[in-house]
């Protein structure tokens, strides 16, 4: 598979950029980031509230198969300019993480392809690389769980 | 001389990104690279040291020249460390693009 994603986080700087080139007009990459329905389908969560419009909030949930909230986040839409950018805050909930700013830019490259530049500011230098390291983290969790599980069986 | 230099810490110079991209076509001697840069030969040989006190890059004595070579090893182990955040994205953005390549043809 070819490496489309491009993470750009330069060491010390509180802020990061995600890069990413579609084989989609562009009015479908931002129909994508938009419409509720869609979006629950591509990000894998539950789209509670999605109101996209300059001053409208956002609120995802996660559950788990029984039913339980393993993620909430929401944020406030503060730019909403159709087919060119959305600006928005960010806020896991109940975890330690300080809300993000992000901005998301969306680009005409052909009448087929499009491009999305996501531009996230943290609070702080410390705040990026925790949640950077977050998959990585729970990468490791997992695979310390699957190694638990399979010394579980030995025993 | 700081022995506990981070790898981060090193690749977030621009100009040390530029060393490494150069060497990894082929093996350089400090005065080929520093050829490439219009900055001083010292500043050059300076992030050459950093570099190689992070193991980014290797020395390799060839008569009397050295020659620096990238370590795709240690290349790798700062690849992996974001790549878990980067899969993450580059899943979702694939499944958005199936979604609206099948949207697109629904209509």
């Amino acid at each position: 598979m070819e490496r489309k994603t491009k993470i750009t986080a330069e060491d010390g700087q509180q802020d990061m950029l995600i890069t990413r080139e579609f084989d989609l007009p562009l009015e479908l990459l931002f129909k994508a980031n938009v419409e509720p329905e869609i979006v629950e389908q591509w990000m894998g969560t539950k789209v509670v509230k999605l109101e996209s419009r300059k001053h409208g909030g956002w609120q995802y949930e996660t559950s788990d198969p029984k039913g339980n909230v393993v993620f909430r986040a929401n944020g406030v839409i503060h730019e909403f300019v159709p087919n060119q950018k959305i600006t928005r805050t960010f806020e896991m909930e109940n975890t330690p993480f300080p809300v993000q700013l992000e901005f998301f830019e969306f680009e005409k490259l052909t009448d087929d392809t499009s491009k999305l530049t996501m531009h996230i500011v943290y609070k702080s230098v410390a705040a990026r690389d925790q949640m950077l390291k977050l998959p990585f983290a729970q990468g490791l969790n997992m695979a310390h769980d699957r190694l638990q599980a399979a010394v579980g069986k030995l025993v | 001389m700081n022995l506990r230099r981070d790898v981060f810490q090193a690749i977030a110079d621009p100009t040390r990104r530029a060393i490494l991209l150069l060497v990894a076509s082929q093996a350089m001697t400090a005065g080929a690279i520093a050829s490439n840069f219009d900055t001083a030969r010292p500043t050059v040989s300076k992030h050459l040291q950093i570099l190689t006190e992070c193991e980014l890059l290797g020395q390799e004595q060839n008569g009397r020249e050295i020659y620096y070579h990238l370590n795709p090893k240690k290349m790798k182990e700062i690849a992996q460390f974001i790549e878990p955040f980067r899969k993450m994205w580059d899943d979702r953005f694939d499944k958005l693009e199936n979604i609206m390549k099948k949207y697109k043809s629904k209509k």
